[in-house]
């Protein structure tokens, strides 16, 4: 739905610690239907930019193609975004982030575009640990095509026009564990309270974090028998555990009684809290935090939170080696060996 | 019966089981040639397998300088059991078989056209080499040794050749020079006065280096200012992201901290190749990848992309005979019209056709000022000969002072000194050419949304059909603007008033030029163009309106190039004929010689008296 937002900001709002007002996050109007989850997504992706301070234009927004690869255009308008080929953000990621390794990247992609036509570059960009966000709006179908089942569809999840999903799903969580990604949580675009320290825990995280938000899509996949709507994750979900986020910047104020609480100290020195019921799976070991979604899929439970998370990982650059410069920042001073070295390679061909 | 003889003119055939070390033992060999200041050509015909299938090494020797492949072969150095007879059967009356004759030659081999040397190669390398796992390997350098005997080279050339390989303290340099003694003294011993082919020293060489386009092309990448690599491994262009790895390690190595001044990601497929070069260039690097004919079918698609939202991107295509995996180790020109028009909708892309080692180094250099100038996918369109290939050619040469052109990008200043809105697709300039902004340059100016669906100038998504129309149109100006960037067409004017010209481009063009020589010689000129890129300037045009008639010689079966010309500058098709080869081995210019003749035969244009029986003994 398409509607004009009015200009109007109340003058009291503050801004945040790097001086930026809330609107300086903001982006062009969404033209995506009036209740689609992802319009929730974008608002909290504004929320989390605007919390951490982050400089609108170091953030790069790729995305690839579909409903929720249209959302980069509705946030971050100070930042530059490319939205892509079908299925091809991770590698336009991946060679944006090989070109100006400075600059902070926010990978927006879908179920279909993730989950089917972009499999092989999600499973890959999740290997080389590319550091960036990435982010998947997941509401089981394809919305731009009108509905069709995609992917994640949960096996038996029943469509608006009454079709059961005879295909088991793919866990994008788990696959993301499985290859090594460092930070891996799900949420809801209903649950702002949780989506919101979320991102920012994501955005802190060095290497690639993952996040799938399940999205509903009202228009073609919210109706009540499906696992995906609304009203049934609300009714099925579960948070691994509560966390607090807290930027390297910001003084811990609060104090945790021993034992039921840990501390992940990120890369840039922010910190994840994490409050765990003492009979919860630890989210910082890679095997309790599959066996923990799996034991949550046969309850038939939507497990969300912080999924797994082990700050502990070399990014793409680290494993590549190269500069800590920005490539896009070398001049032919720093690239061209020149026309000695030519010589001397020459001789060698003689 | 009079066997072949001659200086400095002949080929020498290899025929070996792959996997054993062979191409390096024929590559000694035609690296001594050179050293001796005479003209060689080298071709390495590999089956598409690591170990146990026949392959073979064709060595041509021409003091003249025509070093296209000739196609048959004076001299076969015959250790392959499995081809023994047809490497028999193939050799041309006059020529020599040298042979393993460690066992005898099979009885149902006989002709008497041919002189047949034996050397137990086998036996004496059992005899002189301890170690049994050496024994294959130096077998290879013992018919070299043999070799330099029969053809009346400098022993000295090939010992000083080993040395500089193993380096002077290796025990290996000393076994490999004993066995090619050996190779060499039992020759002399056994077959002297038998061979009258002969490579004498000469200075016809000058400055020239013997280097693979594949190497090149990694140079021209290195000084070009390549920062990023996307890419996925397909013969035949792996050994350029190999040789641009070695040449990172050297080169771009920071001595502070030991980290490299380039990323080379070797990516899950090629979709994810050219996906990163986009998104790295899109971002203010340098980037390419290097591919064959399966790799630009799946780049295809992301390549539209770069067209439509104009990001520069190089793309080195090494082609190799298709349709689909074809002959993945044989070579053909047969990816011309899927690169000119890759993607689907309206889209062309510019393309560099190198035509030697030379060429492919300051072509790929030239391809990353193109790409950033007129913000478009740009192909570098190599070939297996010429990639795998030695070849002869002029040395690489550098300009210090040539800038890199980064093209239309705006920093912060240029975007704070603007008194006029900036709008990504909007031509201020007439070229048809926008300005860009890398992201992260300025806190507020300059950012925008990059993609694949229609757009108004200020890069706003639009379906206005006017608007659609009116950027797709700009982008035609832009491909004007290209003509006159691109590197221009290499002309040769024999003789102003002649009837015939001929068009050619890349590795066709030395049979070609060999072929169109024999043809003047007698009595029938033939002017000459060589295209160097496409689009097509007005050279081109010119050229083929001043001929009646040009013929259009290339390597693949449906006259790609002459289709392209035809579409491209509206030619009459009765204009241009198609001369082509594409039995995916290098051009060989005596099959090329007879092709053409009989397409000049045909339509009455062969001077009467010069039908002649070329190919046959010389």
């Amino acid at each position: 739905m398409t509607f004009s937002r009015p200009t109007f900001r109340h003058p009291d709002l503050p801004p945040n610690s790097a001086g930026f007002l809330r609107q300086d996050y903001e982006g062009a109007v969404s033209t995506l239907c009036a209740g689609c989850g992802h319009d929730s997504i974008s608002n909290a992706i504004i929320q989390a930019c605007f919390e951490l301070a982050l400089p609108p234009h170091r953030i790069v927004k790729i995305s690839g193609i579909g409903c929720s690869s249209k959302t980069p255009a509705y946030y971050l308008g100070r930042s530059h975004g490319f939205n892509s080929v079908h299925g091809r953000m991770p590698a336009v990621a991946t060679g944006a982030n090989m070109a100006n390794r400075d600059l902070i990247y926010l990978g927006v992609s879908g179920d279909g575009d993730t989950a089917s036509i972009g499999m092989g570059q999600f499973v890959h960009a999740v290997r080389r640990n590319l550091h960036m966000l990435y982010i998947v709006m997941n509401n089981g179908c394809y919305g731009l095509t009108k509905g069709q089942y995609s992917a994640t569809a949960d096996k038996g999840s029943r469509s608006r026009k009454g079709g059961v999903n005879p295909l088991e799903s793919i866990d994008l969580c788990e696959l993301a564990i499985q290859l090594g990604a460092g930070f891996v949580a799900r949420s809801f675009s209903g649950d702002k309270q949780q989506l919101v320290p979320l991102l920012k825990a994501g955005l802190s995280h060095s290497g690639l974090s993952f996040i799938d938000v399940i999205s509903p899509c009202v228009t073609f996949n919210n109706n009540p028998e499906s696992t995906k709507s609304y009203h049934w994750v609300r009714e099925h979900s579960e948070a691994t555990n509560t966390f607090d986020f807290v930027p390297f910047r910001q003084t811990i104020t609060t104090e945790y009684p021993d034992g039921t609480t840990k501390a992940v100290t990120l890369h840039d020195n922010s910190t994840i809290y994490l409050h765990k019921p003492p009979e919860g799976a630890d989210v910082t070991d890679r095997r309790q935090a599959i066996d923990n979604l799996e034991d949550h899929k046969d309850k038939g439970v939507v497990l969300t939170g912080v999924l797994y998370i082990n700050p502990e990982s070399a990014d793409t650059h680290e494993i590549l080696h190269t500069t800590t410069r920005a490539l896009n920042s070398l001049t032919r001073t720093d690239l061209c060996p020149g026309s000695a070295a030519l010589e001397a390679i020459n001789a060698r061909y003689r | 019966m009079t066997y072949l003889h001659s200086i400095n003119d002949c080929v020498i055939r290899f025929a070996n089981i792959n996997g054993s070390g062979s191409a390096s033992a024929n590559n000694l060999f035609a690296r001594a040639v050179f050293r001796m200041g005479v003209p060689v050509s080298p071709k390495n015909i590999f089956p598409s397998n690591i170990q146990g299938l026949p392959t073979w090494y064709e060595v041509r020797v021409n003091e003249q300088g025509y070093l296209g492949r000739r196609g048959d072969y004076d001299l076969v150095v015959a250790v392959n059991g499995k081809t023994l007879q047809q490497d028999f059967t193939g050799l041309a009356p006059g020529g020599y078989f040298l042979f393993d004759s460690s066992q005898p030659l099979p009885e149902m081999l006989q002709r008497n056209d041919v002189r047949v040397i034996g050397i137990p190669m086998t036996l004496l390398c059992n005899e002189h080499v301890e170690n049994p796992r050496l024994r294959p390997l130096l077998r290879n350098i013992l018919y070299v040794g043999a070799l330099a005997f029969l053809l009346d080279m400098e022993l000295p050339v090939f010992k000083d050749a080993l040395t500089s390989q193993f380096g002077t303290k290796d025990s290996l340099a000393a076994t490999n020079i004993r066995i090619l003694e050996l190779g060499y003294t039992h020759a002399r011993e056994h077959h002297p006065e038998t061979c009258h082919l002969a490579v004498h020293r000469r200075d016809r060489t000058g400055e020239a280096i013997i280097m693979d386009g594949n190497t090149a092309t990694a140079l021209g990448a290195l000084y070009g200012g390549a920062t990023v690599v996307g890419w996925y491994p397909i013969t035949p262009a792996t050994s350029i992201i190999e040789a641009f790895g070695r040449a990172v390690e050297q080169y771009r190595r920071e001595a502070d901290t030991g980290r490299f001044t380039a990323a080379i990601v070797q990516a899950e497929d090629e979709l994810a190749a050219i996906g990163i070069v986009i998104g790295a260039a899109w971002n203010g690097a340098r980037a390419f990848t290097a591919t064959s004919g399966p790799g630009v079918s799946l780049m295809a698609e992301f390549l539209g992309l770069a067209y439509f939202a104009e990001i520069p991107a190089v793309l080195i295509n090494v082609q190799r005979a298709g349709p689909s995996t074809g002959m993945p180790t044989r070579t053909q020109q047969s990816d011309l019209l899927a690169c000119a028009y890759a993607s689907h909708g309206d889209t062309k892309n510019p393309l560099l056709l190198p035509a030697d080692p030379d060429e492919c180094f300051t072509m790929t250099a030239e391809a990353f000022d193109l790409a950033d100038r007129l913000q478009t996918p740009v192909i570098v369109l190599s070939d297996l000969d010429l990639g795998m290939n030695d070849h002869l050619c002029a040395p690489l040469t550098w300009d210090d002072e040539r800038p890199y052109d980064r093209g239309k990008v705006l920093d912060a200043e240029q975007l704070d000194a603007l008194t006029v809105p900036w709008g990504r697709y909007l031509d201020v300039d007439g070229d048809g050419i926008c300005y860009r902004t890398y992201p992260g340059t300025h806190p507020t100016k300059g950012a925008y949304f990059t993609r694949g669906t229609s757009r108004n100038e200020y890069s706003a998504y639009s379906e206005d059909s006017a608007t659609y129309q009116r950027n797709m149109e700009r982008l035609l100006l832009k491909w004007e603007t290209a003509k006159s960037l691109m590197p221009r067409p290499a002309i040769t004017i024999h003789d102003p008033a002649a009837r015939l010209g001929a068009l050619f481009y890349g590795t066709t063009s030395a049979a070609a030029v060999e072929v169109l020589d024999g043809l003047r010689a007698r009595g029938l000129p033939i002017n000459t163009l060589r295209l160097r890129a496409f689009p097509f300037q007005q050279e081109v045009l010119d050229f083929i309106a001043q001929h009646e008639l040009v013929l259009v010689i290339e390597q693949n079966r449906d006259g790609q190039m002459r289709t392209l010309l035809i579409n491209e500058l509206n030619l009459e098709a009765g204009k241009l004929v198609a001369i082509t080869c594409f039995d995916g081995l290098p051009v060989a210019s005596r099959a090329l010689a007879r092709t053409l003749e009989a397409a000049l035969s045909e339509r009455g244009l062969m001077p009467p008296s010069s039908l002649s029986e070329q190919g046959d003994v010389s």
